[in-house]
C-alpha cells in the first residue's frame, strides 16, 4: 500500500528478509520440532538458532532464559500470574498508571482477587518519583511491573536502578519492554532484571509471536501447562514460522541498533521541530530529553484526535491518537490524563512513530501537509477563533 | 479503523453549514470536554413563522460528531421549530446510513444541541441530566449508566434480568463478565451479594397467570395477526410453550419468506406487551418438536 507510515508503535513491516527467512518453514520444513525424524530435527535446530538470536539481542546470559510465547501480552500475563503464584505469601504489586493495559487491565482483575496494586503517578513529563517507589517496596511486594518506555510518548522509565531496588527488597521485577527491544541496547545478564516481555511485530517480525525473558533461577509457574515445549515453562507446538522471523528479525535490529539511534532518531528530531514551528498551540508530551529514538508524541490543542487521524488518512499518512474517540472509550488516554494534560488537549494528541524504512522526503510531506490540517479542525472548533483559542471559554452544558 | 458510512465521510470531509453563523438567534452549546465532544449550534429563526431559516455549527470532536452536526444543519433547516424538535438521534444517525454503536452518542449530542438552541431562542431555561457511561453491550449500544440505573430502579439480580430490561447483553454475549461486575457494584450498595446462577426476577415470581390463562393470552394474540399473514398467503400455528419459549410454525407463504424474521419479531414484541413479560418465539416445523423429545 502506498502512504506514509508512521504509526511504528502499533506495528510494524515485516522485513522482506525476515519473509525469505520463514518461508522454508511453512513448507519443506513443516515437522514438529518434537517428533523424532529429521523433519522434526531441522526445525529444532532452526528454533535453536532463533533463540540465540534474540538471546543475543537482549544480552541475555543463556539462551534457556529465552521463552517464546504468542504476544507481548501473553508474556506479560505469563511473568505477573507467576510471580504471585511462585511467593504466595506475598499479596502486593507495583505498576505505574501508564502501563499498557496489557499489565493494567491484568492489574485491575487481580485487585478482585484480593491483591493489593500499588500504581506509581508520573509528574507531567511522565517521569517517576524513586523517593515514592521505594517507600512503597515492602516484604508484601510480590512482583515490580514497570515498562521500559512508554508506548504512547516514548518516555523510558530507569528500569535497572527500579530492578536492583526491587531485588533488594526480596521482590521480582518485570519489565514490559515492546517498545524498548530492537531501538536501545540491552544487557539484561549486567541487570537485576527477572523477566521482561518482547512482542515480535514491534521489531519487523510478525503478528502472534513474543518472547519471555526469566532470568535463569528466578521461580517460575507456567500459564500453559502441557507439553515440555520451551522446557515445559510454556506448553503449545511451537510456532515455529514465526519463531524463526523474530530470530531473524533481532539479528537485523542489532545491525539496525545504530541507524535507529542516529538517522531514525534525526528525522524524528526534524519532524517535531517542523511541526512544532508551523502549529501554533502544540506541545510535546511526555520527556524529549530521556525517550524512544523513533516516538513523537504531539498535542494540538482545541481539536480531536480521530478526526485529525481521518483527515492524515485522506493524504495516506498514517499516526495514531490518544483521544477517547479513536479507542471507543469515554477517556483520553489514561497515559495523558497521568501526565495532567488539560482535556483540550489530550484529547488531540497525536503519535508518530517511524522506523527504519522512514525517510526524509516522507517527514518533509507530514511537515508540509500537518499545520493545514490542524487550521481546518480548528475552523470548526467551537473552542478557536482566529488565531487562537476563542476570548470568551466556550463552556457547553454538562461540561 | 471505524467502520464509516459513505455519507458520514461524505460529511466530515465536507461539513455543511459549519463555522458563526453572525445573526443567529438561538444558540446551544452541549457536549463534554472529558469526552472529547462538544457543539455549538447557531441557528437563525423566522419570528413570525418560526421557521429555521439557517442553521451551522462548531463541533469539537471526532468524524461521526462533526459529521452527525452536519447532518443535523441540514435536517432542520427550513423547518419548523416544533417539526425540528421531532428529529430525533436516530433520525440524524438514519440519514447518515447509520453509526457504529460507539458513536450513537455522536447524535445524541446533536438532538441535545437542537434542544437547547430552541430553548435558547425561546428564552428558556434548558437542562438535561444527560449521564453517560462506558459502552458495556455493543450489540444494542447499551452503556454503564444506563445499566446501573435500572438495576438500582427494579432491583435486578442476574444478568438475564438486565439483558430482560435493558437489552443489553441479549446479542453476541461478550459482555456478560461486564455485567456482572456491575451487578456486584450496585448490589453490594443494597447489601446483597451477587450470585451467579440466581434465577431471574421473573422465573424467581412468575405473573399472576396459570399456564392455561397464559396458552390463551398468546393464541389470542397469534389470532390477531392471523388476518395480516392470510392476507400474505400465509399462516402461524402455536406449536408448544415451555416457559419463556413459544414455538411457532409458519406456514404457507409466511413459510421460508424473507420477511420471516421481521414479522416474528414483531410477534413477539407483541407477546411480551401482552404477557407483560419476556419471551422469546422461536419458528420450528410442525412435528419437529414431538421428534425431539424422543431423542433426549
Amino acid at each position: 500500500m502506498e502512504g506514509i507510515y508512521f504509526d511504528n508503535n502499533a506495528t510494524t513491516r515485516v522485513d522482506e528478509k525476515v519473509v525469505e527467512a520463514m518461508l522454508p518453514y511453512f513448507t519443506e520444513q513443516f515437522g514438529n520440532p518434537s517428533s523424532m525424524h529429521s523433519f522434526g530435527n531441522k526445525v529444532g535446530l532452526a528454533i535453536k538458532k532463533a533463540r540465540m538470536q534474540v538471546q543475543e539481542l537482549l544480552g541475555a546470559e543463556h539462551d534457556s532464559e529465552i521463552i517464546f510465547t504468542s504476544c507481548g501480552t501473553e508474556s506479560d500475563s505469563t511473568a505477573i500470574l507467576s510471580a504471585l503464584k511462585a511467593q504466595p505469601d506475598r499479596k502486593e504489586i507495583i505498576t505505574t498508571t501508564v502501563e499498557h493495559p496489557a499489565v493494567l487491565t491484568l492489574c485491575t482483575w487481580l485487585e478482585k482477587d484480593g491483591y493489593k496494586v500499588h500504581y506509581l503517578p508520573v509528574d507531567n513529563k511522565g517521569r517517576l518519583d524513586l523517593d515514592e517507589y521505594k517507600k512503597l517496596l515492602s516484604d508484601q511486594t510480590a512482583v515490580v511491573s514497570v515498562m521500559w518506555a512508554n508506548n504512547e510518548t516514548g518516555t523510558f522509565f530507569p528500569v535497572v536502578e527500579m530492578a536492583e531496588m526491587a531485588n533488594a527488597a526480596g521482590a521480582m521485577f518485570h519489565t514490559d519492554a515492546v517498545q524498548a527491544v530492537g531501538k536501545v541496547p540491552l544487557n539484561l545478564k549486567d541487570t537485576k532484571i527477572d523477566m521482561l516481555s518482547v512482542s515480535g511485530h514491534k521489531l519487523h517480525a510478525p503478528k502472534g509471536i513474543g518472547v519471555l525473558y526469566l532470568k535463569r533461577g528466578v521461580r517460575f509457574r507456567p500459564l500453559l501447562r502441557g507439553g515440555h515445549q520451551e522446557r515445559g515453562r510454556r506448553a503449545g507446538t511451537e510456532n515455529t514460522t514465526s519463531i524463526v522471523g523474530l530470530g531473524k528479525a533481532a539479528e537485523m535490529a542489532m545491525e539496525a541498533m545504530h541507524h535507529e539511534n542516529t538517522e531514525v532518531k534525526r528525522l524524528r528530531d526534524k519532524l517535531e521541530a517542523g511541526i512544532l514551528a508551523k502549529v501554533p498551540r502544540s506541545f510535546v508530551t511526555g520527556n524529549p530529553d530521556d525517550r524512544l529514538p523513533n516516538t513523537c508524541n504531539i498535542a494540538f490543542e482545541f481539536i480531536e484526535g480521530e478526526a485529525i487521524l481521518l483527515l492524515l488518512n485522506k493524504f495516506g499518512i498514517a499516526a495514531s491518537s490518544g483521544s477517547a474517540c479513536t479507542s471507543g472509550s469515554l477517556e483520553p488516554s489514561h497515559v495523558m490524563r497521568a501526565m495532567g494534560i488539560p482535556y483540550t488537549a489530550a484529547h488531540g494528541t497525536v503519535r508518530f512513530s517511524l522506523s527504519r524504512y522512514s525517510t526524509e522526503a516522507e517527514v518533509d510531506r507530514v511537515i508540509a501537509v500537518v499545520p493545514e490540517i490542524i487550521a481546518q479542525l480548528r475552523k470548526l472548533s467551537p473552542y478557536w477563533e482566529g488565531e487562537g483559542p476563542k476570548e470568551e471559554a466556550f463552556a457547553p452544558t454538562y461540561a | 479503523m471505524w467502520d464509516y458510512s459513505e455519507k458520514v465521510k461524505e460529511h466530515f470531509f465536507q461539513p455543511r453549514n459549519a463555522g458563526v453563523l453572525e445573526d443567529a438567534n438561538g444558540v446551544g452549546d452541549v457536549g463534554s470536554i472529558s469526552c472529547g465532544d462538544a457543539l455549538r449550534l447557531m441557528l437563525k429563526v423566522e419570528p413570525e413563522t418560526d421557521i429555521i431559516l439557517d442553521a451551522h455549527f462548531q463541533t469539537f470532536g471526532c468524524g461521526s460528531a462533526i459529521a452527525s452536526s452536519s447532518a443535523l444543519t441540514e435536517m432542520v433547516k427550513g423547518k419548523t421549530l416544533d417539526e425540528a424538535l421531532k428529529v430525533s438521534n436516530q433520525d440524524i444517525a438514519d440519514y447518515l446510513d447509520g453509526l457504529p454503536p460507539e458513536k450513537m452518542h455522536c447524535s445524541v449530542m446533536g438532538r441535545e444541541a437542537l434542544q437547547a438552541a430552541v430553548a435558547n431562542y425561546r428564552g428558556e431555561v434548558w437542562s438535561d441530566d444527560h449521564e453517560e457511561g462506558a459502552l458495556i453491550c455493543k450489540c444494542f449500544a447499551i452503556d454503564a449508566v444506563m445499566i446501573e440505573d435500572t438495576i438500582r430502579a427494579n432491583d435486578l439480580v442476574s444478568v438475564e434480568d438486565v439483558t430482560n430490561y435493558t437489552k443489553a447483553g441479549g446479542g453476541c454475549s461478550s459482555c456478560h463478565e461486564g455485567i456482572e461486575e456491575i451487578l456486584v457494584k450496585v448490589m453490594a450498595e443494597r447489601g446483597e451479594s451477587f450470585k451467579p446462577g440466581t434465577p431471574s426476577k421473573e422465573e424467581a415470581a412468575p405473573a399472576g397467570m396459570t399456564n392455561l390463562q397464559r396458552i390463551k393470552k398468546i393464541e389470542a394474540v397469534l389470532e390477531s395477526v392471523r388476518p395480516q399473514l392470510k392476507r400474505d398467503g400465509g399462516d402461524i400455528e402455536l406449536l408448544d410453550v415451555d416457559g419463556k419459549t413459544i414455538y411457532v410454525s409458519m406456514t404457507g407463504a409466511c413459510a421460508g419468506c424473507q420477511m420471516e424474521a421481521l414479522t416474528l419479531q414483531g410477534i413477539q414484541q407483541k407477546l411480551m406487551e401482552e404477557l407483560k413479560e419476556f419471551i422469546k418465539i422461536v419458528p420450528t416445523k410442525a412435528g419437529a418438536l414431538s421428534r425431539a423429545s424422543c431423542n433426549p
